[in-house]
């Protein structure tokens, strides 16, 4: 088994760097470098439109009147005024409601992630790596979750937080929310295949304990999937509405994904029967947008990580 | 390698797992038996035998409900193993790797629409009226949304939202599969005069195949679920789809509109056996688990 830690390296850097010869190499089994093969180009190129356009026009929407939506071409700029318009008649919308929901998507998902980053870690580790009574149970147990999806279990959860009186507790959807038998797995495969176990028994040799090891040798070498888990589960967090919608009762408790279903009903185009306090379709638009920005944040962030190669090793064999 | 395990001594190995056990007890086993002490008895508590399960099927809306999840399912599979993967495979051989790592961030900018936020979008962009696209709609004959959305139409179009807003993150997973696979192997392949194709269909994708099991498996389970899509767009069309699209709407339906929760927990256990069956068929036959 050969793990190259260099290889992202070469991977994410512009490549101007690399010495002639190996160059020539790449040269001989890639395409050239700088010239596209067109079919191939081409196909790429769809695909940016088909991801990229409907998030430029929402962008573009958001700077728009509703009457502009309609009439003007659909990549056009509306105004920075008709934006701020946007924005005042949006975040007035049963005062303030707007930055409550962000605000309670914000807290419930990082207090899931915090909880699922300390508990998945650990057990990930210890299922790879040691062996304790019940690991192939937990581990079964584990994999059976994961592939149960945890839709089909909102209504039970339902009926099991209703019969301990939590519901319309913010516990009822961060706890659910914080087990994550996907990011157990994750971290269980990256410490399975790509962590050197003669690391660990170096470390235990130097007389570390087993908490130790895990905190000073494992888990700086699992940066990778640490942030992949933390991603992964701050997305499915943040984007979730089935649960949400079930388990909160009351408007003002609502993530953004809740809201934004409350906000179309508001909007006439859609719900012929909203009339007071109506939302013009900018808005909504304008909405989407703010509900979408913390992931795209993370997303930033994290992309170093995702796109290293995940299962990256830490050592050259 | 795998008998290197390390034998703990004491409760080591334990304390590293318990919070997850009590996690996984709290809300993966405890709901699962509550759904199938739910879907056995009655609303008195008393056991009632398959009788919430034939409620459940003989309703007049549970069949269409099955046809049109499972639709949605061979359109959203297909589509994601075809595209997914050869997107990833062309990206991986871009030489150009600043252009592959701008591409699969935009691949993957709708990720961050998942949810509410992506059905909002596809309002729009199936409606004519504002839509970016209105020429293609247009080009089709269709001139309303009411047109746009018809019921025949919804599994293509919500499987083109689950792919805009789910094909992205999948295709950087692949990708990282791939930048994993040892260059040695590559360049054996290379030498032995493998062309791009060669290498693809030979190499490269027989070693991302558990990666793409993974992937059909966890699209699959989530495709079962479809719940908000139709939920919203049935919310914005006055109901030309209807409340009752999906099977979670349905169960959504008789827990909450009909207070019903023994027949919407049987729908929930129909729900998960069918996941359950099909990951489990996939994975003997991938040899998906055999790492352990």
């Amino acid at each position: 088994m050969r793990t190259d830690i260099r290889r992202p390296a070469v991977a994410t850097s512009s490549g101007s760097g690399q010495v002639p010869g190996r160059a020539d190499r790449t040269r001989s089994g890639r395409p050239v470098r700088g010239r596209l093969n067109p079919l191939p180009a081409l196909v790429l190129l769809l695909f940016v439109v088909f991801f990229v356009l409907p998030v430029l026009w929402l962008l573009l929407a958001a700077t728009k009147t509703d009457d502009q939506l309609v009439n003007n071409n659909p990549l056009s700029f509306g105004s920075l005024h008709a934006l701020h318009a946007n924005w005042k008649a949006l975040t007035a919308y049963q005062d303030n409601a707007i930055f409550l929901w962000l605000r309670n998507s914000a807290v419930y998902s990082f207090l899931a992630l915090v909880i699922t980053l300390c508990v998945a870690v650990p057990a990930g580790y210890a299922m790879a790596m040691t062996e304790f009574r019940g690991r192939r149970a937990l581990l079964i147990a584990t994999l059976v979750v994961m592939l149960m999806p945890n839709a089909t279990l909102v209504v039970p959860l339902f009926l099991e937080v209703n019969a301990v009186h939590l519901i319309g507790s913010m516990w009822s959807i961060i706890l659910p929310y914080a087990f994550y038998p996907f990011g157990v797995y994750l971290t269980y495969i990256y410490f399975s295949t790509a962590l050197p176990r003669e690391l660990l028994d170096a470390a235990r040799l130097d007389g570390c304990s087993e908490f130790g090891v895990f905190r000073r040798v494992a888990l700086p070498l699992a940066a990778p999937v640490v942030a992949l888990v933390g991603f992964f589960s701050f997305v499915a967090n943040w984007t979730n509405y089935y649960l949400p919608y079930v388990m909160l009762p009351q408007s003002d408790q609502f993530p953004v994904q809740v809201g934004l279903g409350t906000l179309l009903d508001s909007v006439p185009q859609f719900n012929p029967t909203a009339s007071t306090l109506q939302v013009e379709r900018p808005e909504l638009a304008l909405a989407t947008l703010l509900a979408i920005v913390p992931v795209l944040v993370v997303f930033l962030f994290s992309q170093r990580f995702l796109v290293a190669g995940m299962l990256a090793g830490a050592t050259k064999n | 390698m795998r008998n290197s395990r390390t034998l703990w001594p004491g409760r080591a190995g334990h304390s590293f797992v318990a919070a997850y056990t009590v996690l996984l007890i709290a809300f993966g086993l405890v709901p699962t038996g509550y759904a199938i002490y739910f879907a056995f008895t009655d609303g008195g508590g008393t056991f009632s035998g398959l009788s919430n399960f034939s409620t459940a099927v003989n309703d007049f809306r549970f069949t269409p409900a099955v046809e049109h999840v499972a639709l949605y399912l061979l359109w959203w599979l297909v589509s994601l193993v075809v595209f997914v993967v050869g997107l990833a495979l062309l990206l991986h051989r871009l030489a150009l790797s600043g252009v592959s790592r701008a591409l699969r961030f935009l691949y993957y900018v709708p990720g961050a629409l998942a949810g509410a936020a992506s059905v909002m979008v596809w309002l729009f962009v199936l409606d004519p009226t504002v839509s970016p696209v209105a020429f293609l709609l247009r080009a089709f004959g269709y001139h309303t949304f009411g047109e746009v959305i018809a019921p025949g139409h919804l599994p293509i179009l919500f499987t083109l939202i689950a792919f805009w807003t789910g094909a992205g993150g999948w295709i950087v997973v692949m990708y990282g599969a791939l930048n994993n696979i040892s260059q040695d192997v590559l360049e054996a392949a290379r030498i032995d005069g493998a062309g791009a194709w060669q290498t693809a269909w030979r190499i490269q994708i027989p070693l991302l195949r558990k990666w793409i099991v993974y992937m059909v498996i966890l699209a699959f389970a989530g495709g079962t679920q479809l719940f908000v899509e139709p939920q919203l767009l049935s919310q914005a069309s006055v109901g030309v789809a209807g409340r009752d699209y999906s099977l979670n709407q349905l169960a959504y339906d008789f827990a909450f509109q009909n207070n019903d929760v023994n027949t919407a927990a049987a729908v929930s256990v129909e729900l998960l056996l069918v996941g359950l069956v099909v990951a489990g068929v996939f994975v003997a036959r991938s040899g998906f688990f055999d790492a352990d």
